[in-house]
């Protein structure tokens, strides 16, 4: 059984949708016993980060998704999902994150030139930065949907795969049980999917 | 980098895809969950659905079709048509629509963009524009091209971006159903003005229109298209594939 976890931002119905294609069990849900019984966890999530942190937080799930991180459950967060994941971002102030992964959210604006447009929206390339299991049915080079505005820098440690927007992004990352993609998987055709797959795979 | 996108768009009304489809290895080449997985597997990098239905026994259709679509076809989609209050915004963002795009609806509620942009992000709203030149200035016309508002449509589209639109579509209605390609001036003349993806609507007719497109304006998006893809006239794969050849980045 996945968990999606179900915070109240965002629309869940393409992510679960596309769990359910690829033949996996899924649960949307906030209720932190269910997230707790789930095999492996999603964290989706669009939106401002310091809203999505204080849902996490004022819920009581970050806690939870804190603990089964801990105890060693696969969880993958998804374009503010992953970002959720690591120290701190700079959105619109300072705010504490997860602290799962060791790095930082960062605008795009002021790192890529001036005359490309922000948000980043569209299909890009992977460049895988280092193996994971996240790749076992993809090749370097396949294409995958982003939208996002911030990126996550300094995280040397968990960088898997990087994108090119003039200059390198952080497209997705992996440390141990704690995954995350910028982009997202649920919209990015069949590699999306073998993406998820790989994930899901026990 | 980047690509270049190419999206086909879908006119649906009772729940069928309406002018006139022509696909050969179709068993219904009317069905939108067909169409759509057709054109998913084929290279489409998006899809647009405009509801072209009026009653509202015929949008609770338009929104089960919708969301059948989406519980299988795994690329972006847009919806369009009839979206007026946020309410509209909310009762397909539900049934898997990832961007709504907005067109009269902007015109009769001007509050619409920004309030939409607030709740769900810029990057979900999508102002659509129907643009004709009246005396040799760009105007928006509403109600499917059929009126002419007399908005100066430079000024609407900067305007719709400041209120949270992030992304355009410039529809030509001087260069639609004539198929002698994009309307370059036109789209030029957006691309100078806002710093969003915009994407070209209106014209296309073969695969050199679209090489025309890329190469004269290297900042557009994409190109959407409909007629030309539902009858075959341009397979998208292949007209990727040139695209490719003519060095213009593309997802094969």
């Amino acid at each position: 059984m996945i968990a999606i976890v179900d915070y109240g931002v965002g629309n869940l119905y393409s992510l679960s949708s596309s769990l359910k294609f690829i033949g996996e069990d899924v649960v949307v849900t906030g209720e932190k016993d269910k997230i707790a019984r789930a095999d492996k966890m999603i964290l989706p999530g669009v939106g401002a980060f310091s809203d999505a942190m204080k849902k996490l937080t004022d819920s009581g799930i970050a806690d939870i998704i804190k603990e089964q991180a801990n105890l060693g459950k696969d969880i993958m967060g998804i374009c503010l999902g992953m970002q959720l994941l690591f120290e701190k971002s700079y959105e619109y102030g300072e705010h504490k994150g997860l602290s799962l992964l060791k790095g930082n959210i960062v605008p795009l604006e002021g790192y890529i030139d001036k005359r490309l447009k922000i948000p980043h929206i569209g299909w890009n390339s992977l460049k895988f930065e280092r193996e994971s299991k996240l790749f076992k049915y993809i090749n370097e080079g396949d294409y995958v949907y982003f939208v996002h505005s911030y990126y996550a820098c300094e995280c040397s440690e968990s960088i898997i795969a990087s994108t090119s927007y003039d200059k390198p992004v952080t497209a997705a990352v992996q440390k141990e049980n704690i995954y995350g993609c910028q982009f997202h998987p649920e919209k990015s055709g069949a590699v999306g999917l073998n993406i998820l797959r790989a994930f899901c795979e026990r | 980098m980047i690509t270049k996108r190419i999206i086909p768009c879908l006119d649906v009304k009772n729940g069928r895809v309406v002018k006139g489809v022509n696909f050969r290895g179709l068993n219904d080449v009317s069905s939108p969950i067909e169409l759509a997985r057709y054109y998913s597997d084929n290279g489409a990098d998006e899809l647009v659905f405009y509801d072209i239905t009026a009653s509202f026994e015929e949008r609770k259709l338009f929104t089960d079709i919708l969301r059948a679509v989406a519980s299988e076809i795994f690329i972006p989609l847009t919806v369009g048509g009839g979206i007026s209050t946020v309410d509209d915004f909310d009762r397909v963002l539900k049934c898997g629509a990832d961007k709504v795009s907005v067109n009269s609806g902007a015109i009769s509620n001007p509050s619409l963009i920004e309030d939409a942009a607030k709740k769900y992000g810029n990057q979900c709203v999508v102002l659509s524009v129907d643009v004709k030149r009246v005396d040799g200035k760009f105007k928006v016309f509403s109600k499917g091209g059929r009126e002419n508002t007399n908005i100066d449509a430079l000024e609407w589209i900067k305007n719709g971006v400041e209120q949270g639109a992030g992304e355009i579509v410039v529809n030509s209605i001087d260069t639609d159903g004539v198929k002698r390609g994009f309307d370059i001036e036109m789209l030029r003349a957006v691309l100078e003005i806002v710093n969003v993806p915009v994407i070209a609507s209106g014209g296309a007719g073969c695969t050199q229109d679209f090489i025309d497109l890329f190469k004269q304006l290297p900042s557009i998006d994409a190109g959407l298209a409909a007629s030309v893809f539902h009858f075959g006239e341009i397979k998208i794969n292949d007209l990727k594939k040139t695209l490719k050849e003519n060095d213009i980045l593309v997802r094969l």
